[in-house]
């Protein structure tokens, strides 16, 4: 029992501490850590069946009809025959069976390609090649460069200088510059010593499993000695390895226990609004059949007593009723057979198919295939369509949803000249587009072919030569902190750490100052062919408050200089006077950049005086190692020496964002979407991007940036700034806590209104004020947090979810999305990149975020508008085929007789209407796409249910017990001591049960006709089809033959022949049809022209132009405002302290040879 | 050039020189259009001066048509792109369809018309049905007044009452001559399922062995079964009529049809009698089976007609033939040569007890129309279904022209 008992140690003991010994399985076996293999799925062939049947059977319907069954074969109960029950229960399981195993079987698959992913494991002193599923805790594992990493693990040794590693997180956190991960000194000295590492025998205390992406606490004994452990030394699963040769990890969590896994939260089962208000009416029908089997029941106890214990004449009791009441009890569980059609069994399994039905729609959609990266949209949660139509907040990711996470240098202002634009022979400004002609940079042999730039007066201003131009560059090319790599010769790549830094560096290198390789006291430059060297004196590195970067270096001439690049606001107060000229004409080249949504940066520089950096150089050696103060007298230091600069110029860089964002964002507000930003990115960045994508605007009133540094502050921030928005009175605002209210209803506020909020304030503002957060975000227009963890995002969610009791659809493209993809009602990934987890945990995927507007306003609109005409009809049809039942309960004496042949019964839901309303479920438009997309408001009716609801639920009841009086009394009537134009009785069960099915069929066939809104030839054979199908059916059943063979199961025999051929029959059939159909025109038609909806205006508006409305015309946004924003550097410190350290210059080893496990 | 036909690693390279002749040694593959326009602008002199080299690939591709070159190009354009979607109307929701709508000016004249049309239809089924004569009798004796009043004594045995009845007018012939029963719960699901459609079918086994649904009916005392079994069959209505013309204190018999009062389809399918291989008489093929309780006679004693007995006695036929509803009329005798004005007398012998459970029984003398018997519901439901729709196109005509306005403004 290993198996077992493993299992039961796990779940009862809460670990609260790890514990391993590396290269020792047998001690960390005692342990039972999870290995480091992921499983999704739920099912292996031997217990599908059994699991699968016990999930479906705990669907309430399903369960049912179970008990149906059972009531069934008891004989004093039983109203309808076994089949009745059988056959659609067994179809239902079919079908829902099938479908779950397709499902696992994608899972298993996806899990099976993880876990095979290969791996190098150090395992009884060699290398061996293994997958990752093996790996253990406490296993040595040598990793390659680009590869994922395997498991969370402690960083032993890597290729790099004192053991350092750069990784990217961008699938952790969206984060794609490096970062530096350094492992302990007395590890990373045993290299790639196989034996050394091999008998590593480390110990690691730890804490357990948690999903804090950011901390790590953990202590390493290792000969005897302790090493504290932290984050800095940690590599966790999904993050890659980047420009490191190799490096070797200790595994501390695997598979399920990783950070990432447990970050990713429980994969819950996703069920949409209408299946939670499904479940709420299953739970009212239950109660409505109920109550009528009750009256039926009590009917039949009176009727026994009254009249049937007198006709025992000819019907004597039971042997085993004794009594009338008795009988009534049993005739309770008769009518609840008879009456189970209103308990919609098949109503889940229509559903389920119409909801497949819109995911192949979605597949198939073209406008939603972006053929560049060749990815088609993809529905990979199959049953959520409709919610699509029900939006009303988006959360969603920055870096690459928003924007392709590209830099690109775009403009520049050198010495009061603008360089960017395009001009005509004419001198007049034109657009770029695909054939405008690139400069061509083959002069230069190490330029970026990837660069792209169309202005061709720069390269001329560089080529003759231009001082200023040629120093602009050289700046670019000396004031940074990027690193360059020449993995082969001639080809340089540059690692920075935010990709602004390398666009710029890039811009330089193609205009001619290559950025050739740095060491900690110089800088290689190649400028313009020759190359030069620079001696690099001091790197002032940048941080959030300085704003700006400077550099001091030694020309080769013996010249210093000082090279400073920052936001223009604060350069320029450090400008020296004879700049100011320079000045006003770059402010006005800021603005037009700043219109154009461009970041940007100003340039300066000076030469120093030797005598006087000397000293400087000096005084900054003593404050950098004085111990009281050194921040600030740093800080004065770098003030005073950063001052009197001259203006060279500005650049004006541009994060790229995805195609058509801003419309997309315009569009989806005008649908009374509201949008939220949650990035991990820094507040800068987020703004910029929320003005880029015109959410934040000069237009908006107000834009609330909360900030703070205690819960207090953060509280009364939020408060105020709802009290602005609300026009409240601001004295009266305190901290005290108000009651947690339930539900937050919606507020509006005259006047657009922006939020920003960053990550560590969120935390406070999750935690003590979270309805304060709500009401005040709310009242935005847009909302932006920046710096938020995964776990935040998913939180914000959580919350909106919590209080607004709205549907939510988040979209992100990276691990760090995984959480708020799983916790919103609908996730959506980003595709067309390789491996990204985003996608793997998502509904829905596709290439780019502008699919957005067409996924929700033209799939999902349609989704939840086809489903609520098919749960509107279908319930009415259930309603309208079985309170006939109990209109006739009256006429037989409570006795549980069906109106209806059996075989009807069978075939109702299953043949005769099944399939007209699902081709009307799968192909009604109400509007055609470009009408859904050109008038945005359509979408509204889905976020207030307005559809389908409790009303509109009850309004089918109404409509289906009016059908059910009109299908039964004009029969009725009709049939009352009726003869036939021979004489022949014609009033008789079968005749009857025949005509009212035949009215029954053709009232409803004649409704979903009038409901079809969108008649394609498919509905058409269908709705007709249905018809002939079951006249067709219904003479082969009541024919001789069908008879002769099986007399007891098709007994009607003669009746279709015998009740069919009388025009009197025909009159009642077609009376009752129109009296169906005729009051629902009359409320249709009336409602539409005395109170209509935007859908019947719009319809109305079609109708009379009967033209397309004209395609959306792609327009550049020019934003008016006159907002800049800063250069964004590194959030953090930048490299420089790294630089000047020397630390992660690399050592070439020329004759590096690659392992022999490499492949 | 004319189509010659290649092989694939000619088209291939002609492909492979139009697209760099196109992109002009880089760049992305051309599009299938693009190059069959250079083909059609005729390559020759390109490929003369670009290539002078392969001289074989020359030949190669001036041999292609541009047709050719147009379908493998579109291939290999398909070829890259594998995961796009179908472009077809049906992929894409742009199937061409009919889309109705309910404007006034389909929804008004749909409400007027089909008023008129019912109003038409209400008023011919008006009157049909009431030319159609009918005389009803009602006999149960319940009160002492009823000539039938002491046949409901417990005692009686063989009992007959008459009843007298006038016709005014001639009723044309066939005239049909009906039984009803009142509060018979004939529709009752346990009388309803009380039978065995096996046995009436002829079938020897069932004969011999009744279904269970036939339960208490199904076999007697001494486990003997009863043929036929179940409760309808035990149930089987048992008085009869004789209709004499009352002339002048003369009376003379009516002669009453009693044959095709059931449906063809039961007389001939569904009801069958028990034969034997040996063809011997239907007493033989009873044999081992007991006579229903309430039954006087064995089923093949029913009639003294030898050819209406058994399972296919024409009104053990229609007694089967349940009624759906608790009142009902079942077919009893076809006077064929009508009724003449005059004085009429049934002579019922009456055996059938309903009184016990509230009933009423009736006998019904009428003709018939195209639409069968008198029934006034169905016209005067067309007349008001009718007139309801005439009066709610008004309605809706006046809202129509009060708001048409409205609606006309455009969407916002």
């Amino acid at each position: 029992m290993p198996l077992f008992g493993k299992d039961c140690t796990r779940s009862k003991l809460q670990e609260e501490e790890r514990y391993l010994k590396a290269n020792d399985r047998n001690f960390n076996t005692k342990f039972h850590y999870v290995n480091n293999r992921i499983k999704t799925s739920k099912y292996n062939i031997f217990t599908f069946l059994p699991i699968n049947l016990f999930e479906q059977f705990q669907r309430i319907a399903n369960a049912y009809f179970l008990f149906l069954l059972v009531l069934q074969f008891i004989p004093q109960i039983s109203s309808l025959s076994w089949y009745t029950t059988v056959v659609p229960l067994m179809l239902v399981l079919l079908i829902t069976a099938v479908k779950d195993a397709i499902d696992d079987y994608h899972r298993y698959r996806s899990d099976n390609q993880v876990n095979n992913r290969e791996v190098t494991i150090l395992k009884d002193g060699k290398l061996q090649r293994g997958k990752w599923m093996h790996v253990e805790v406490g296993d040595v594992i040598r990793m390659e460069n680009n590869h994922f990493v395997t498991a969370d693990m402690l960083l032993l040794s890597s290729s790099e200088p004192y053991g350092l590693t750069y990784i990217e997180t961008a699938e952790l956190d969206g984060e794609t510059n490096l970062k530096v991960k350094q492992a302990l000194t007395v590890t990373s000295d045993m290299g790639e010593n196989t034996q050394a590492l091999a008998s590593f025998d480390g110990e690691v205390r730890c804490e357990a499993p948690n999903n804090r992406l950011d901390k790590f606490k953990g202590t390493l004994t290792y000969k005897e000695n302790k090493y504290p452990l932290d984050n800095e030394k940690i590599l966790l699963r999904g993050c890659t390895l980047r420009n490191t040769e190799w490096c070797y990890g200790l595994v501390i969590f695997a598979g399920q226990d990783s950070k990432l896994m447990q970050n990713s939260g429980l994969s819950a089962f996703k069920r949409t609004n209408i299946d939670r208000l499904m479940n709420i009416l299953v739970l009212w029908i239950f109660g409505f059949l109920i109550v009528m089997c009750t009256v039926l029941a009590i009917g039949n106890s009176i009727w026994e007593s009254q009249k049937g214990y007198y006709f025992q004449v000819y019907l004597p009791w039971d042997v085993d009723t004794p009594n009338a009441s008795f009988s009534g009890f049993l005739m309770f569980w008769s009518y609840v057979i008879i009456l189970n059609t209103v308990v919609p069994i098949s109503l889940y399994v229509s559903i389920e198919v119409i909801r497949l039905g819109s995911s192949f729609y979605i597949d198939w959609d073209s406008k939603m295939y972006y053929p560049k990266k060749d990815t088609p949209a993809l529905a990979r949660t199959t049953t959520l369509t409709e919610e699509l139509g029900q939006i009303q907040y988006i959360f969603s990711d920055k870096t690459g949803t928003l924007t392709q996470n590209i830099m690109i240098f775009n403009k520049c202002t050198i010495n009061g000249k603008m360089y960017g634009n395009v001009h005509d022979l004419s001198g007049q400004r034109i657009d770029i587009t695909a054939k405008t002609e690139k400069v061509d940079f083959s002069f230069n042999p190490m330029a970026d072919p990837k660069f792209v730039f169309y202005d061709h007066s720069l390269l001329e201003a560089v080529k003759i030569g231009d001082p200023e131009v040629h120093e602009f560059f050289r700046l670019l090319s000396l004031c940074h902190t990027v690193m360059p790599e020449e993995k082969q010769k001639g080809i340089l790549i540059y690692q920075a750490q935010s990709p602004d830094e390398g666009a710029l560096v890039t811009a330089a290198r193609n205009f001619g100052f290559v950025f050739l390789s740095r060491t900690p006291e110089t800088i290689t430059l190649v400028e313009m062919g020759k190359t030069v060297v620079y001696e690099l004196l001091s790197i002032l590195d940048f941080d959030n408050v300085r704003k700006r970067m400077s550099v001091v270096v030694r020309h080769p001439d013996g010249k210093l200089y000082l090279y400073c690049k920052g936001a223009d606001t604060i350069v320029f107060e450090r400008l020296s006077a004879s700049s100011q000229q320079l000045r006003d004409i770059t402010t006005t080249h800021l603005d037009e950049f700043a219109g154009d949504g461009l970041r940007t940066l100003a340039l300066a520089y000076k030469e120093l005086n030797k005598v006087y950096f000397t000293n400087w150089q000096e005084r900054y050696q003593e404050a950098s190692t004085s111990l009281e103060n050194r921040e600030e007298l740093l800080s004065e230091l770098y003030e005073e020496i950063e001052k009197d600069l001259t203006l060279l110029g500005a650049t004006a860089v541009e994060d790229k964002l995805q195609d058509g964002v801003p419309q997309t964002i315009e569009t989806l507000s005008k649908a009374n979407i509201k949008i939220w930003v949650l990035t991990g990115d820094k507040q800068e960045t987020a703004v910029n991007i929320g003005y880029a994508c015109n959410m934040l605007n000069e237009d908006m009133k107000n834009i609330f940036i909360i900030d703070g540094n205690n819960s207090e502050e953060v509280c009364v921030e939020l408060r105020k700034a709802s009290a602005i928005m609300r026009k409240e009175d601001q004295t009266e605002i305190s901290i005290k806590q108000l009651k947690k209210p339930t539900f937050i209803p919606e507020e509006n506020v005259d006047g657009e209104y922006g939020l920003v909020i960053s990550g560590d304030l969120l935390a406070y503002a999750l935690e003590d004020m979270e309805i304060d957060f709500l009401k005040t975000a709310c009242l935005c227009k847009t909302v932006i947090c920046c710096r938020v963890t995964p776990l935040q995002k998913a939180q914000v969610i959580e919350l909106v979810k919590k209080y607004k009791k709205a549907i939510t659809l988040a979209i992100g493209d990276g691990a760090n999305d995984v959480s708020m993809i799983k916790a919103a009602h609908i996730g959506v990934g980003i595709s067309g990149e390789e491996g990204t987890q985003a996608v793997l945990s998502s509904d829905f995927s596709f290439a780019q975020f502008r699919y957005l507007q067409r996924l929700l306003l033209v799939h999902g609109r349609w989704s939840y508008f086809r489903m609520c005409r098919f749960l509107s009809y279908f319930f009415y049809k259930n309603f309208a085929f079985t309170f006939v039942h109990f209109w006739y309960g009256f006429f037989c004496g409570f006795s549980a007789q069906t109106v209806y042949d059996e075989w009807f019964i069978t075939l109702y839901n299953l043949m005769y209407t099944s399939l007209p309303v699902l081709a009307m479920s799968l192909f009604d438009q109400d509007v055609n796409d470009r009408w859904s997309m050109a008038y945005p408001q359509l979408y509204e009716p889905g976020q207030f249910n307005r559809y389908f609801n409790k009303l509109v639920f009850v309004k089918c009841i109404i409509h289906g017990v009016y059908s059910s009086l009109v299908l039964f009394f004009i029969p009725y009537g009709a049939l009352f001591e009726a003869v036939r134009d021979d004489g022949e009785t014609v009033s008789d069960y079968q005749s009857f049960a025949l005509i009212a099915q035949t009215c029954l069929l053709v009232a409803v066939t004649l409704q979903i006709a009038l409901d079809t809104s969108f008649w394609t030839a498919i509905n058409h054979f269908f709705i007709w089809g249905s018809l002939a199908v079951y006249f067709a059916i219904t003479f082969t059943m009541y024919s001789n033959g069908m008879y002769l063979m099986f007399p007891t199961s098709f007994p009607f025999i003669g009746t279709a022949r015998n009740a069919l051929n009388q025009p009197h029959v025909w009159l009642t059939i077609f009376l009752s049809a129109v009296m169906c159909v005729l009051p629902i025109i009359i409320v249709r038609y009336l409602s539409a022209e005395l109170r209509p909806t935007s859908i019947d205006k719009l319809q109305l508006k079609i109708r009379k132009i009967k033209t397309l409305p004209p395609k959306p015309v792609v327009r550049r946004l020019k934003r008016p405002s006159a907002r800049r924003s800063a250069y964004a550097f590194a959030h953090q410190q930048g490299f420089g302290a790294l630089i000047t350290s020397g630390k992660n210059m690399r050592i070439r080893n020329i004759n590096y040879k690659p392992s022999k496990t490499v492949v | 050039m004319p189509p010659v036909s290649v092989g694939d690693w000619c088209l291939t390279t002609s492909i492979i020189l139009i697209d760099r002749y196109l992109s002009r040694g880089g760049g992305k593959p051309a599009s299938s259009v693009e190059r069959s326009q250079v083909v059609t602008q005729g390559l020759r002199h390109y490929v003369k001066t670009r290539d002078q080299r392969t001289i074989g690939r020359r030949v190669c591709f001036l041999s292609v048509s541009s047709k050719t070159v147009l379908e493998m190009s579109r291939q290999r354009d398909q070829a890259v792109l594998k995961n796009k979607p179908d472009n077809t109307a049906f992929t894409q929701q742009r199937l061409p369809a009919w889309q109705p709508f309910l404007s006034a000016g389909y929804v008004l004249p749909t409400f007027f018309l089909l008023g008129l049309v019912f109003i038409a239809i209400g008023l011919g089924l008006y009157f049909t049905s009431n030319n159609v004569i009918e005389i009803e009798l009602e006999y149960t004796g319940r009160s002492p007044n009823s000539s039938c009043h002491h046949c409901t004594k417990n005692d009686t045995k063989d009992c007959k009452c008459n009843i007298e009845f006038k016709v005014d007018k001639t009723l044309p012939g066939p005239v049909f001559m009906y039984y009803e029963l009142v509060n018979f719960y004939q529709n009752h699901r346990k009388y309803g399922v009380s039978r065995d459609d096996d046995q009436l079918n002829g079938d020897l086994k069932y004969l011999k062995e009744p279904s269970e649904y036939c339960f208490p009916f199904r076999q007697d005392g001494q486990n003997r079964p009863i043929a036929p079994c179940g409760a309808i069959a035990n149930s089987m209505f048992n008085d009869s009529f004789v209709l004499y013309k009352v002339n002048n204190s003369e009376i003379s018999k009516v002669p009453l049809n009693s044959k095709g009062i059931s449906w063809w389809t039961d007389y001939n399918v569904k009801f069958n009698n028990p034969k034997l291989d040996n063809g011997t008489d239907l007493k033989q093929a009873f044999e081992g089976t007991v006579k229903p309780h309430n039954w006087p006679r064995p089923a093949y004693e029913l009639d003294t007609n030898p050819e209406n007995n058994g399972f296919i006695n024409e009104d053990f036929i229609v007694w089967m033939r349940t009624a759906a509803l608790p009142t009902f009329r079942k077919l009893y005798r076809r006077i064929d040569d009508g009724l003449q004005p005059g004085k009429y007398l049934v002579e019922i012998s009456y055996n059938y007890p309903v009184l016990s459970f509230n009933g009423q029984k009736r006998v019904t003398f009428s003709t018939i129309s195209w639409m069968g018997g008198r029934n006034p519901f169905l016209g005067i439901a067309y007349l008001v279904c009718g007139s309801v729709s005439i009066v709610t196109g008004i309605i809706m005509l006046i809202v129509y022209i009060k708001y048409q306005g409205q609606n006309i403004r455009k969407v916002e």
